[in-house]
């Protein structure tokens, strides 16, 4: 399969092609430096720091509340994923366990955003090897769901939603319905790009055997995520380090053996079935109750007792004032989610103070990115274009 | 000098009153069908239905500062869109649009017919001047002196090289069939059967070769936005960039026209519905252009629907199908047509 051998005695120079920062197929600002011998590619290069912004860094000087509005901005495609996964880190850092309503809700959103992930990723990738009409489509799914997180959040984007020790508020009244009818209207979109690329044969053709990785080098690289389960192994954190509620729900992993472009895009497309399977079961039995933790020392209290009590009052005061904030105990922690690219970690130290000492982040989109050059090394150009879009690179979440 | 003058008025209609206008509609058609795939609603703002919108668009084209880099070797630069634009409306003059009339001009019966020029070599014609556009695009790409109009301007010259083989052979079989190359007589030819059913397998070459010459997707290679920015027009602005624009829709209503041509019996209204209503001589020949320009507008449907329907192959598979495939094909089916003509 695929153009890796075409060794001819002519002696050609080989062609640098800069790739990037600025070209429709980076969605975003990457650069990749590409030795071309023809259209074969003898060496991709990536240069990243193009949109780096000092996400860690801010860290230091943020409190861990303020810092949640950056996780928005870290990936642009499933912020709320983002804002889970730190929330969770700072918690169990301090010891908080949200009420039974929040981690429902985090599970259900966190699902409906992988399902938002999925559809930006489905639509680039196919819009980079040529099928527009499919790019529509999963944006137009995509467009629901960010209606509902706007609802939810008040957001489209930059939703910001978590707070350490629950959520920045409880859902809308309706949102089961929303969640619901999304549930109803998602499977025929399925159903539709399904039967635009999944066996066409110009999409099979260009996207199987392209961009190979074997089971050892995914282990190797570090690679998580689609990536890795279409590599052949099977390892979600969300399995095998369960976190939330995923413990208690049945969904399975898929796994796809053959570590080319199309098995990551078989491993997503069916990734986006069992998100649905997971949010139908967190709506069977969404508790009711409140979605704040009870020690008003890390979460904002009610209204009532702001207006009515002394503690109240101290506590708001104390969270919200500029220069205080709930103090963290000493300690560092590395808490991992599954976000929709692979794991994302939050590597939290902290000194006792009320920002943290060191903080960084473990991005699924570097890991999976280095290993870049090996993957497209003797594919043709329109190759590249078709194994980045297979990973699903997001520049802020690459640079931080 | 009556000839002449016909033909001068018939050249002024075809392009500038059919095929230009048709290449606007066109454009407006392809953003609206393609708004219509994907669900959503496509330019509709500047008069009614948006028709307008080609006017507003064209005119866009005119005012855009029009940027010639400093890099490019500028003689070819400013020639290339001409040449893909020149012979892009040439091919059009052989193709056949309806029959012939004879009626009386002041005192002379003149024998009026719809085609700019009848030759007796029509198919070679086009064949021959088709292949030329490929200059255009691979002048663009070299002059440009960028390497992804470089890399667009190479992918153009092997594809559209390749893809004139297997046009060729499915063209042959249909000569094999009506004995001449002349387009009103392959017409002509096609009165009891059309060709599609007679030559499937070449239909289905000249159809896909046709894609191909056109540059349409799922071929588009040469300008393939997501891997190499714009292809051969990267470095192009304004009119230029439109004349590139202009260039493939012209291509593609010659493509369609010629296929209506060849394989779908040209201006013949099927089923003998003209024998049998027994119209007037001038009206039988406007119904007859209409049913050429039907079949044409529906293959330009048709290549639109496919432009949003399919992804893009990728260079050496589409070299692959062109020289493994469909060559091979092409072969097997002018054998097949002279068994065919052999037995029956």
């Amino acid at each position: 399969m695929g153009m890796t051998d075409l060794s001819y005695d002519l002696k050609t120079d080989q062609m640098i092609l800069n790739f990037g920062p600025q070209h429709p197929a980076t969605h975003g600002t990457l650069r990749l430096v590409l030795e071309l011998d023809g259209e074969v590619v003898k060496r991709a290069e990536p240069h990243i720091g193009y949109l780096h912004s000092g996400f860690e860094k801010l860290g230091e000087y943020k409190t861990y509340n303020q810092w949640i509005t950056l996780s928005d901005r870290m990936n642009y495609l499933s912020p709320l994923a983002n804002n889970i996964g730190f929330a969770l880190a700072v918690e169990t850092l301090i010891g908080i366990d949200v009420p039974e309503r929040a981690k429902y809700i985090r599970v259900i959103l966190a699902e409906l955003s992988r399902i938002a992930d999925h559809m930006v990723w489905l639509g680039t990738h196919a819009l980079d090897i040529g099928a527009f009409t499919a790019f529509l489509y999963a944006f137009e799914a995509r467009e629901h769901l960010y209606n509902i997180f706007e609802h939810v959040t008040g957001a489209r984007l930059t939703t910001s939603y978590t707070r350490i020790g629950g959520l920045f508020r409880d859902v809308p009244h309706d949102f089961e319905e929303l969640v619901r009818t999304f549930l109803k209207y998602f499977p025929g979109v399925l159903k539709e790009l399904h039967g635009l690329l999944t066996r066409n044969r110009i999409w099979m053709d260009r996207t199987r055997g392209v961009g190979h990785i074997s089971r050892e080098d995914a282990i190797n690289w570090g690679v998580t995520g689609p990536v890795l389960r279409g590599s052949g192994v099977a390892y979600d954190v969300r399995r095998n380090f369960p976190y939330l509620i995923y413990d208690r729900l049945d969904f399975e992993i898929p796994v796809c053996d053959d570590g080319d472009v199309y098995a990551r895009y078989l491993v997503r497309m069916e990734e986006l079935v069992q998100s649905m399977k997971i949010i139908e079961q967190c709506l069977a039995d969404f508790p009711d109750g409140p979605v704040n933790y009870f020690d008003h020392k890390y979460t904002l209290p009610e209204k009532e007792a702001v207006y009515d009590s002394i503690e109240g009052l101290i506590h708001h005061f104390k969270n919200i004032m500029p220069g205080h904030g709930f103090e963290v105990p000493r300690g560092e922690i590395y808490v991992a989610t599954e976000a929709p690219n692979g794991e994302l970690g939050f590597y939290i130290v902290s000194d006792g103070s009320n920002r943290a000492y060191r903080l960084r982040v473990r991005p699924p989109s570097l890991v999976n990115f280095a290993g870049f050059d090996r993957m497209v090394r003797g594919n043709l150009v329109s190759d590249v274009v078709a194994v980045l879009g297979s990973l699903n690179i997001i520049a802020g979440e690459l640079d931080r | 000098m009556l000839e002449a003058i016909l033909a001068l008025i018939k050249i002024g209609v075809v392009v500038f009153l059919v095929i230009l206008p048709l290449v606007m509609m066109l454009i407006l058609a392809e953003r609206r069908v393609s708004a219509f795939i994907q669900n959503r609603l496509g330019p509709n703002r500047v008069g009614w239905q948006g028709m307008m919108q080609p006017v507003a668009d064209g005119l866009k084209f005119l005012f855009k500062e029009d940027v010639i880099p400093g890099h490019v070797d500028r003689f070819l630069y400013l020639i290339a869109p001409g040449i893909i634009l020149f012979p892009a409306l040439l091919t059009f003059a052989v193709v056949p649009f309806g029959d012939q009339l004879t009626t009386y001009i002041g005192h002379t019966l003149v024998t009026i017919r719809f085609q700019i020029a009848d030759l007796n070599v029509g198919v070679l014609y086009i064949v021959a001047v088709a292949s030329l556009g490929v200059y255009g695009l691979v002048i663009g790409g070299y002059s440009s002196n960028n390497k992804y109009s470089m890399l667009g301007g190479l992918r153009s010259s092997a594809q559209m090289i390749s893809y004139e083989l297997p046009l060729g052979l499915a063209i042959i079989s249909v000569v094999m069939m009506s004995g001449s190359l002349r387009l009103q007589d392959i017409v002509v030819d096609q009165y009891e059967i059309w060709n599609v059913f007679r030559q499937p397998l070449g239909f289905i070459i000249f159809l896909v070769a046709s894609f191909a010459e056109t540059n349409r997707l799922p071929f588009d290679l040469p300008e393939a936005e997501q891997e190499l920015v714009g292809g051969y027009h990267t470095e192009y602005s304004s009119m230029k960039f439109a004349s590139f624009f202009l260039a493939e829709y012209i291509n593609m209503i010659t493509a369609s026209a010629l296929i209506t041509t060849l394989f779908f019996g040209g201006w013949h209204v099927p089923f003998g519905i003209l024998e049998a209503i027994n119209l007037p001589v001038l009206w039988e020949q406007i119904i007859q252009i209409l049913a050429f320009s039907l079949k044409t507008l529906f293959f330009l449907f048709f290549f639109i629907w496919v432009r949003w329907t399919l992804p893009r192959f990728r260079y050496d598979q589409l070299m692959n199908l062109g020289w493994k495939s469909m060559v091979p094909l092409g072969l097997l089916n002018i054998v097949l047509t002279a068994i065919g003509i052999a037995v029956f």
